[in-house]
C-alpha cells in the first residue's frame, strides 16, 4: 500500500513534468495574447495596454455605428445562410454515407476528409477558375444553348455563399454522419410498421434522434463562418465582413484599440454560441 | 413495400453521393488542369504545357518559400508532437489539478477565429519587441498544431485498456519502462497521425502566418494568397498543384495509418 502511494506520487510528479511544456505554451501563446487584446480593447485610443494607460469603454461604444453594425450583420447573415445550406446539402450526404456498406463507408469518409485538409485558398481558386467569365461553366452553358452571353458569376453574393458552403460543408457532413451511424434504425422500422409514412417517420424519429449531430454540425459551420476573412476577398464583389473590417482596422487604419474591441466582440459571439450549445446539452466538440 | 423503399434509396443514395463528391473535387481538379494551360492568364484553355512548372522550379523566390514552408511545417509538427504527446500522457487520467483549464486553453486555438489569434500575436510580439519572422512563425504554428496531436493521442490513451499498463507494472516494470515499452508503442500511431495533420495545418496556414511573418520570410500559402489577390496566374496554379499533391500524400498516409492501427486495436480487444 505504502509502496503504491510512493508510486502514485512519482506518477503525479512525472505527469506534472510532462504537462509543463504544454502549459507553458497555453499560458504564454494562448492566454497572454488574448488577455493583451482584451486589455488593448479597454484602454484609451492610441495607447498600449499597460499599467499607466487610461481605461475606457469608448472603443466598444464606437462600434455602435450604423456601418459597423451593418458589417456585423453581413457576417452573421452570411454565416446563417452558409449553415442552412450546409445542412440541406450535408445532412443527406452524411445520412447516405452512414447507410452505405462498410467498405464504401471507409472510402467515402476518406474522400470527404481529404479536401477538408487541403488549403481552402487553393480550393476557392478552383471555383474562381470554374466561374470566371470565359471559364468552363460558362462554356458548357453556352454550348448547351442555355445562355447567349457569358454570365458574370464572380463577385455575386451567390458566388461568395457557394465558396463558403464549399469550404465548410465537411464540418456538417462528419457529425451528421456519425449521428446517423450511431442511430438505432429498428426504431424507424417500428414507426413504419405502425403505419407511419416515410416522411413522417423521418421527421418524428430520425430527425430528433440525430439532432445532437445536426446541432454540432451547425455550431462547427457557423462559428468559423463568422470569422472568415479572405474568402469574400478572393471571390470579389466587395462584400465587407467582420474579418475584413478587423484586418483593415489593424493594417490600414492602424487603430489597434478599435480592432481589439471588434475581435473581442467576435470572440464573445463565438463563446456565446458555444455556451448556448453546451447549455442545451450539446456534445463536446473537441473530437470528431 | 419495404423492398421498393430500399430500391428507391439504392438509386438515390449513390447518385447523390457521387454528385456531391464531383462538386467537392471538381474545383481541385480545375486548379490542377489549368496549371498545364499554356495561356498567360487563368482564362480560357489554350493548350498543354509544363512550362509553368519549369518556371516555378527556376524561380529563386519560390524555392525560398518552399524551403521556409517545409522547415516551418517540420519544426512545428515536431515540437507539437513532443509537447502534445507529453501533455496527453500527463493529463490522460485526470489526476492533475487544473488539468481541465490547461486542456481548454491548449485546445482553444482550434475554436477561436484564426484572425483574432493572428492579430493577438502581432500585438504581443510588437509590444514586447519580439522579432517577427521564422522564430515567430515556428512558435505560433507549434501553438495551433499542439491541439491536433493532443486530442488524437488523448483519445487513444482514454480508449486504451488500463490493464495493459497495470500488468506491466505488477510485473515490476518501472514507470519509465512502462512508458517506453508499453504506452509509447501503443500510442505511436496516434502521435504520427496527429503530427501529419499538424504538418497539413502548418503547410496550409495563411491567416496566422500573414500576421507574424516578416517581409523577408515568405511561405508557399502566402505566395498563393498574394498571387490570388492579384488575379491568379498559371504559375500559382502550378504551385497550388504541388501543395495539393503534398497534402494528399500526407493526409492519405495519416488516414491509412489510422485505419490500420484502429484495425489492430479492435483485433486485440
Amino acid at each position: 500500500m505504502a509502496h503504491n502511494r510512493t508510486l502514485e506520487k512519482a506518477d503525479a510528479r512525472r505527469n506534472m513534468l510532462f504537462v509543463l511544456p504544454m502549459t507553458l505554451f497555453a499560458v504564454v501563446l494562448v492566454a497572454l495574447p488574448l488577455i493583451y487584446v482584451l486589455g488593448t480593447s479597454l484602454v484609451e485610443s492610441g495607447q498600449d495596454f499597460s499599467l499607466g494607460a487610461t481605461f475606457t469603454l469608448n472603443n466598444y461604444k464606437s462600434l455602435l455605428r450604423a456601418d459597423y453594425l451593418q458589417v456585423f450583420f453581413n457576417s452573421l447573415k452570411l454565416a446563417f445562410f452558409t449553415t442552412v445550406l450546409s445542412f440541406i446539402i450535408g445532412y443527406p450526404f452524411g445520412y447516405c454515407m452512414a447507410r452505405a456498406s462498410r467498405g464504401w463507408k471507409a472510402l467515402l469518409m476518406m474522400l470527404v476528409i481529404i479536401p477538408f485538409w487541403t488549403s481552402a485558398l487553393v480550393r476557392i481558386y478552383g471555383w474562381k477558375i470554374l466561374l470566371q467569365a470565359n471559364g468552363p461553366i460558362n462554356a458548357v452553358l453556352r454550348s448547351l444553348g442555355l445562355i447567349e452571353k457569358n454570365i458574370k458569376f464572380l463577385g455575386s453574393y451567390g458566388s461568395v455563399l457557394l465558396a463558403m458552403v464549399y469550404c465548410m460543408i465537411s464540418f456538417m457532413i462528419l457529425p451528421c454522419h456519425s449521428a446517423v451511424d450511431k442511430m438505432d434504425f429498428t426504431l424507424v422500422e417500428a414507426a413504419r410498421d405502425l403505419g407511419s409514412k416515410p416522411w413522417k417517420a423521418f421527421i418524428d424519429v430520425t430527425l430528433p434522434l440525430t439532432m445532437p449531430g445536426i446541432l454540432a454540425g451547425c455550431v462547427l459551420v457557423f462559428v468559423p463562418s463568422v470569422g472568415i476573412f479572405y474568402l469574400a476577398d478572393i471571390m470579389g464583389g466587395g462584400l465587407v465582413l467582420v474579418g475584413n473590417l478587423i484586418r483593415d482596422q489593424l493594417l490600414k487604419v492602424r487603430d489597434w484599440n478599435t480592432g481589439s474591441a471588434m475581435s473581442m466582440v467576435l470572440i464573445l459571439i463565438t463563446a456565446g454560441i458555444y455556451l448556448v450549445y453546451r447549455k442545451s446539452g450539446g456534445d463536446d466538440l473537441g473530437v470528431f | 413495400m419495404a423492398s421498393r423503399r430500399r430500391k428507391k434509396r439504392k438509386v438515390f443514395s449513390p447518385v447523390y453521393l457521387t454528385l456531391v463528391l464531383i462538386i467537392l473535387y471538381l474545383p481541385i481538379l480545375m486548379v490542377v488542369i489549368y496549371s498545364f494551360n499554356s495561356g498567360r492568364t487563368i482564362g480560357a484553355w489554350q493548350g498543354f504545357t509544363t512550362n509553368w512548372y519549369t518556371r516555378l522550379f527556376n524561380n529563386a523566390l519560390m524555392a525560398d518559400a518552399l524551403k521556409n514552408s517545409l522547415i516551418l511545417a517540420g519544426l512545428s509538427a515536431g515540437f507539437a508532437g513532443v509537447i502534445g504527446t507529453l501533455g496527453a500522457i500527463g493529463l490522460a487520467h485526470g489526476h492533475i489539478r487544473g488539468g481541465n483549464v490547461i486542456e481548454s486553453l491548449a485546445t482553444l486555438p482550434m475554436m477561436i477565429p484564426e484572425l483574432v489569434l493572428g492579430m493577438a500575436y502581432l500585438a504581443v510580439f510588437t509590444a514586447v519587441g519580439f522579432k517577427l519572422g521564422m522564430t515567430a512563425l515556428v512558435l505560433t504554428h507549434t501553438t495551433f498544431c499542439v491541439p491536433y496531436v493532443f486530442i488524437n493521442v488523448k483519445s487513444r490513451l482514454v480508449g486504451m485498456d488500463p490493464a495493459i499498463e497495470e500488468a506491466a507494472r505488477d510485473l515490476g516494470a518501472s514507470p519509465m519502462r512502462v512508458l517506453r515499452d508499453i504506452t509509447l508503442p501503443l500510442i505511436m500511431p496516434a502521435v504520427v497521425s496527429g503530427m501529419m495533420l499538424a504538418v497539413a495545418m502548418s503547410i496550409d496556414d495563411v491567416v496566422i502566418s500573414f500576421f507574424v511573418t516578416s517581409a523577408e520570410t515568405t511561405t508557399l500559402p502566402l505566395k498563393v494568397y498574394t498571387g490570388l489577390r492579384s488575379g491568379g496566374t498559371p504559375e500559382i496554379n502550378a504551385l497550388s498543384t504541388l501543395m495539393l499533391g503534398a497534402i494528399f500524400i500526407v493526409v492519405g498516409l495519416s488516414q491509412l495509418l489510422r485505419a490500420r492501427s484502429d484495425k489492430k486495436l479492435y483485433a486485440s480487444k
